[in-house]
């Protein structure tokens, strides 16, 4: 048995780097996507995910080169694009919200494809493949920088950096998000403005959707967004234990991901998936505040309560 | 079979053009369903969570010695996404989880487990070069299997939704009373995602994943503001998804050596249609509404000015004799330059006659300014009276009501208040 846990780790030496990378892309998406959902705003993330890309390949056709953090301004550019487009479709039509989602993220997704089968050559990462999958596996052959006598694979560091600054951002900011989300009519009275709350945390997410894009892909951001939030969601009803269960769960899917990904030599991504739907699974059935199995529990409870209570009355 | 000889008979080109078109089409008439029925997005969902039913298709007609065998894969995806559905309607009962949640979790977790599947079974799928294409979408690698099983099952599609056609659309827009006059609802909901879930699985391999449901919205809401009925927006619908499909497919096809993804050149073309019908579309597009504010705008511009010209003229009760501009211009509310062009403007419709300093009204601007005046006196009248509104709290109320008021309701309010003659205020209520 311990055999079977310790062996990825003695034959891969990059075992620390890949799970190091997974969770350091996997944090942030889980707290923001705790207030996805309590912001019944779950496939607003899916559309920016898909949305960036455009804002990529443009900033990329400028600049040349992958790793530029201009490709993180683009990508953000064409996140808050959609969320306008979003807003403009729904708010001056009679075409609702779900609609002009499908509408908006579709359109930005093509244009990007589009971009890319013009102008990319097919040699670069840009490459369609990356766009679906990801490839998480590959960061140990980019180019590793010195950090406090550590090497480190460079966009290792650059996700764990993303991960702090919004880690201390989240900090500052975390009445204001809470207030504006639970109780939009206090946060007005306070001073603040819902529509700056809505497009700031458009703004972030489409930077973390893009820093996550280059690991697991655009269709599986939405996952590594909404799969902890909805599992840690299941368990409770209280918002700080909600934040630190999200996390505990990316955590753990980075984990069980890579024993995957090291057993059935498949994509990590793809792995850190089935590892988080595994988990969600599980709280769905055993979760205190929504599982399944005490529901059962609680009604056959009732049931025998019931049977007696009219057993009493017919005597 | 006749059909099937025809069918294969055909040349690359006619073949990309006909599965284009047809899956627009096919995806038009669906999308109606699910824009209207506001679940726009679980055609996403299905297209997403088929994933694992495809290559479970892949590695059971390998197995089967089949290779590739569309009917198998057609069969398995249909099972997972009918499955996927019903997963994300019993977490939306079960749990607090709301439904746009539930839909994100199925469709990412239900498409991971099907990359998990492709790319830990390589050796299987090296001979799967069809995933590539459910990915993206390409109009050119559907083979003549893929193109036969489409046209047949596209078209079993057409016919069963004609057939159920008025059931389908009273489950869609009045559940309860669907299962009142004795719908077998349940029936009809499973028909319903069943028809859904093979279109979206048929259309996969030429647009893609993730464009599918561009194709299933983008027509739908282009025809859901071109229209307030149901079957006209069917039809609109089908219309254009079918050009967005043809014209994505030419454009697609017709650069040479680049090879666009026909997926993205579909969409951009069913987007822009959209856009056109989001500006311009009659009666719900952003600029008709802005037309229609300005048109009501300024008819509300007019009356006023008539009715406050009457007012001045109407203590003499000598509505022929001339009224200074000057007054005008000082009581408006735009600069001088703006109500000179307006009052060119109510002369131009032969309301006033403008002389240099001074205008006259005309007998049809006299006519105007009466029937507003009427109407405000009227409101207020029927205010103070009937409703208990005090005398001097009923003017504001009139201001907006006279400009609204037909031709029946003021014959309802004379009638009902005995054809007075004066208005609370004392003031006379002009006679037709």
């Amino acid at each position: 048995m311990l055999e079977f846990l310790t062996h990825p780790f003695k034959t891969d030496p990059n075992a620390i780097w890949y799970i190091l990378m997974a969770f350091s892309v996997a944090l942030p998406c889980a707290v923001i996507g705790c207030f996805l959902i309590l912001r019944k705003m779950a496939l607003v993330g899916d559309a920016i995910s898909h949305s960036v890309l455009p804002g990529i390949v443009i900033a990329f056709l400028i600049v040349k080169d992958l790793s530029s953090p201009w490709l993180l301004v683009g990508a953000t550019l064409s996140g808050l694009a959609v969320s306008i487009l979003i807003e403009l479709i729904h708010t001056k039509t009679r075409i609702k919200q779900d609609a002009a989602i499908g509408i908006s993220f579709t359109t930005l997704f093509a244009l990007g494809i589009l971009l890319i089968s013009v102008f990319v050559d097919k040699q670069t990462d840009l490459h369609v493949d990356c766009i679906i999958s990801g490839d998480l596996s590959h960061i140990i052959f980019y180019q590793k920088v010195n950090f406090l006598g550590v090497l480190v694979p460079q966009p290792i560091l650059q996700s764990s950096l993303i991960a702090v600054v919004f880690l201390i951002g989240f900090f500052i900011f975390y009445r204001i998000l809470v207030i504006s989300s639970f109780d939009s009519t206090l946060a007005a009275t306070l001073g603040i403005k819902p529509k700056v709350v809505h497009f700031s945390l458009m703004g972030i997410l489409s930077l973390l959707a893009v820093n996550a894009f280059q690991s697991v892909g655009a269709i599986l951001v939405i996952a590594i967004l909404i799969l902890p939030a909805v599992s840690a969601f299941l368990c409770t009803q209280k918002l700080k234990i909600m934040l630190i269960l999200s996390v505990t769960h990316a955590a753990l899917s980075s984990v069980l991901g890579f024993y995957l990904f090291s057993y059935f030599d498949c994509s990590y991504a793809a792995a850190m998936v089935v590892a988080g739907l595994s988990l969600m699974l599980l709280c769905w059935l055993l979760g205190p505040a929504d599982g399944m199995l005490w529901k059962w529990k609680r009604r056959l409870f009732y049931k025998d309560t019931l049977n007696l209570e009219i057993q009493n009355q017919v005597d | 079979m006749e059909l099937e000889l025809l069918l294969l008979s055909l040349g690359i080109l006619e073949k990309a053009l006909i599965t284009a078109t047809f899956l627009g089409i096919l995806c038009g008439m669906l999308g109606t369903f699910i824009v209207l029925r506001k679940i726009a997005l679980i055609g996403d969902a299905i297209s997403h969570s088929i994933l694992p039913g495809i290559v479970l298709g892949f590695i059971i007609s390998t197995a089967l010695g089949l290779n590739r065998d569309p009917t198998v894969i057609l069969i398995s995806a249909l099972l997972v996404g009918l499955f996927s559905i019903a997963v994300v309607r019993k977490i939306e009962t079960t749990t607090r989880v709301k439904s746009d949640a539930a839909l994100g979790v199925i469709l990412s977790g239900f498409f991971g487990v099907g990359l998990f599947m492709k790319s830990s079974l390589k050796p299987f799928m090296e001979s799967a070069s069809g995933i590539q294409s459910y990915l993206f979408g390409n109009i050119a690698t559907v083979s003549n299997g893929d193109f036969y099983t489409l046209i047949i099952t596209g078209l079993i599609l057409i016919i069963l939704t004609i057939v159920f056609l008025r059931p389908l659309l009273l489950v869609s827009f009045d559940p309860q009373y669907a299962r009142s006059i004795g719908f077998p609802k349940t029936f009809l909901n499973l028909l319903f995602y069943t028809i859904l879930t093979l279109t979206i699985v048929v259309s996969v391999q030429a647009v893609g994943v993730i464009l599918i449901s561009a194709l299933l919205i983008i027509p739908a809401s282009s025809a859901f503001l071109l229209t307030d009925r149901k079957l006209p927006m069917i039809f609109i619908s089908m219309s254009i998804g079918g050009i967005s499909g043809l014209v994505g497919a030419i454009a697609s096809i017709s650069t040479k050596g680049i090879n666009l993804p026909s997926g993205a050149t579909m969409t951009l073309v069913a987007a822009s249609l959209f856009f056109l019908a989001y500006f311009f579309a009659p009666g719900h597009g952003v600029f008709s509404k802005w037309l229609n504010h300005r048109s009501i705008s300024l008819e509300i511009a007019i009356d006023n000015a008539l009715k406050s010209f009457f007012r001045q003229l109407e203590p003499s009760q000598v509505f022929s004799s001339s009224i200074e501009v000057k007054t005008f211009l000082e009581s408006s509310d735009y600069n001088d330059k703006k109500s000179l062009l307006f009052l060119k403007k109510i002369d131009s419709l032969g309301f006033i006659k403008l002389a240099d300093s001074s205008l006259t009204l005309t007998e049809k601007g006299r006519k105007r300014a009466e029937k507003i005046v009427r109407n405000h006196r009227l409101w207020e009248l029927y205010l103070a009276s009937q409703a208990d509104y005090k005398p001097d709290h009923v003017h504001d109320d009139a201001e907006i009501m006279e400009h609204i008021l037909d031709e029946q309701t003021i014959r309802e309010l004379e009638n009902e208040l005995g054809n007075p003659k004066t208005d609370p205020h004392g003031k006379p209520i002009p006679q037709p």
